[in-house]
């Protein structure tokens, strides 16, 4: 098996003549935390929808676990085990805590299309949902309505959501976006936590996330790899610190 | 009742449920049975319409044409080739189902407004077939379907034999519908309302999961159409044309969208109203129903159970 559990090639997404990724090789090593960083509108985003098959890259490939999958659907590449989250989080508010994780959880029993079976089949998940709940601390939460929740915990919620489905790799859009101090070290901490067993390739914005969790780190500028390395040797690359002129925000991480 | 876990209204449900029930089975000997087959029929429509919108999210501005398609079918079957009654509901249902079927195979993949239009359109495709073939009588529809004999037995000449049936039929869609909403799957078609991206990165085939709620849905509006040419012994272009598709967004608004009973009452005020404008100021019905349909959207939106539902939950709080 490869050491890389996500390989693209030349993987690159036009919008009506306008290049929002371009030529992108990116390698994923089994196991890491890789960051995904650039300033805004680098195309971050774009990637992770590229690599999620929500939308169709203009040429080249993809492969997850050495398969093809750049034409995949994307909820069955979602059920090879490469899962996403969303830059703005992304939770069924109109349902509660514990049945947001048990959507995760439901596909494995199988009874999807089952609109004859009563709900209450469904009370079989709530031992496992619990415990993935009190695994990012939100059980005391579970009947609450979702949309009631503050955002930070929203997110954790998310995480939860995700690992019911016990993906190998996970994709986290900006986790810690818009979150104050005491909820970013949560969520960090949340990371390192889940990040045991599975690769996590992750967008950040927040530097000093980046420096104390990410094993690797890709820089992203204009849709196209600027650097690729260690925080340290992509932090002292003179491109990359011209990339990030006037945000200071390379410096300031080390803090 | 409500889409959200309510532990009131969990609680209250079962009771107004029983009481209605009870109420189903007296009301032919207090009401005029065919004005209530009508209100069940079109009952039974509207909560089948609601099925698709209220819980799946789905948009169809085309259910005339398995309302209407249940209708001929079943019309032909038992008059034609002179099957039972049951069976005749059977055979429009299962028409109204393979109907959903191929629709929702060519719209599911669209969302929003074009996905409405391309009902629409086949809707009409629909309605153009109804006008021009012979079997369905163009013009003036397929007349004289005899009620006939349930299981070969029970004569439904009898309005009141006739009217049990229409209940029977319209508790079984009912409570299928219920349970469709109260299933796995309908835990799931609600995830795909609530946030569509979320379910496919979870795995979800968002578009067949909405297709089967499209077959259902279609189903059932199929299950009323027949059970209504049976009782009206007729099905006509009305049936098909684009103003029921309409009139069943309407009832559904009204009576609340994405509530279970919402519809049902829906359909009763609207039955109720065009029976009793329709001989004081004839085609203003129309006019009447439009005004409605604003003042609906405009001014409570949750429509009546959704408003009655939120003062109970007011009052409850205070
Ligand atoms: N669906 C789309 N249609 C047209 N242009 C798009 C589309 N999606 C993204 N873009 C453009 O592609 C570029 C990259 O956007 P993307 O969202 O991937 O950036 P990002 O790196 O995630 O930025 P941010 O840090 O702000 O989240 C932007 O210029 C954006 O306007
Ligand atoms: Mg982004």
């Amino acid at each position: 098996m490869s050491d890389f559990i996500l390989e693209t090639a030349g993987l690159s997404k036009e919008f009506k003549g306008f290049a929002a990724v371009s030529g992108v090789d990116l390698k994923v090593r089994r196991g890491h935390i890789h960051a995904l960083i650039g300033p805004n509108g680098a195309g971050k985003t774009t990637v992770f929808n590229l690599l999620t098959k929500f939308l169709p890259p203009t040429t080249g490939t993809i492969h997850f676990e050495g398969q093809d999958i750049t034409t995949e659907a994307p909820a069955a590449t979602a059920r090879r085990g490469l899962i996403r989250s969303f830059q703005i989080s992304a939770t069924f508010p109109g349902l509660t805590v514990l049945e947001n994780v048990r959507i995760g959880l439901q596909r494995k029993l199988g009874t999807g299309f089952h609109f004859w079976r009563s709900e209450k089949s469904l009370d079989a998940l709530n031992g496992k949902a619990m415990e993935l709940l009190e695994s990012v601390d939100l059980g005391r939460f579970a009947d609450t309505i979702t949309g009631e929740m503050p955002y930070g915990r929203k997110r954790a919620l998310e995480i939860a959501t995700t690992l019911a489905l016990e993906p190998t790799m996970m994709l986290l859009d900006e986790p810690t976006q818009g979150m104050g101090h005491e909820d970013i070290e949560r969520v960090v901490a949340l990371i390192r936590k889940v990040s045991e067993g599975r690769t996590i390739l992750m967008v950040e914005h927040n530097l000093s996330v980046v420096a104390n969790l990410c094993d690797r780190i890709t820089v992203l500028t204009r849709g196209s790899v600027l650097a690729e390395g260690s925080y340290e040797e992509v932090s002292r690359d003179p491109r990359v610190l011209e990339a990030y002129v006037g945000s200071a925000d390379i410096n300031d991480a080390h803090h | 009742m409500t889409i959200n876990n309510n532990g009131m209204f969990a609680r209250a449900t079962p009771l107004l449920f029983g009481a209605l029930f009870i109420i189903g089975l007296v009301a032919p000997f207090a009401v005029y049975p065919t004005f209530l087959m009508k209100i069940l029929c079109f009952g039974l429509f509207a909560c089948a319409f609601n099925l698709l919108l209220g819980f799946a999210g789905l948009l169809s501005f085309g259910h005339a044409a398995f309302l209407g398609t249940a209708g001929y079918a079943c019309g032909m079957l038992v008059r034609d080739l002179g099957v039972t009654p049951e069976v005749g509901i059977l055979g429009g249902t299962l028409a109204a189902a393979i109907l959903g079927w191929v629709f929702g195979v060519l719209a599911i993949r669209r969302s929003g407004i074009y996905f409405a239009m391309i009902t629409l359109a086949l809707a009409q495709m629909v309605f153009f077939f109804a006008l021009q073939w012979k079997a369905t009588g163009g013009e003036d529809g397929l007349q004289g379907v005899p009620r006939g004999h349930l299981f070969g037995l029970i004569d439904l000449s009898n309005n009141i034999a006739m009217y049990y049936l229409v209940f029977a039929v319209f508790c079984a869609g009912f409570f299928i519908i219920h349970r469709t909403i109260h299933s796995p799957f309908g835990q799931i078609l609600k995830a795909i309302r609530e946030n569509e991206p979320r379910a496919v990165s979870l795995g979800y085939d968002v578009a067949k999961y909405k297709l089967l709620a499209f077959v259902l849905s279609a189903a059932l509006a199929g299950m009323a159409g027949a059970t209504k040419t049976l009782v009206f012994q007729l099905a006509s272009l009305t049936d098909v044309h684009w103003h029921m598709s309409g009139e069943v967004v309407l009832m559904t608004l009204l009576g609340g969208l994405g509530t279970i009973l919402g519809p049902l009452v829906g359909a009763g005020v609207i039955v109720s109203l065009q029976s009793e404008l329709a001989d004081k100021v004839g085609s203003w019905v129309t006019v009447i129903m439009g005004v409605i349909f604003v003042l609906c959207v405009l001014l409570f939106r949750r429509g009546i159970v959704g408003e009655l539902q939120a003062l109970i939950k007011r009052a409850g709080i205070n």
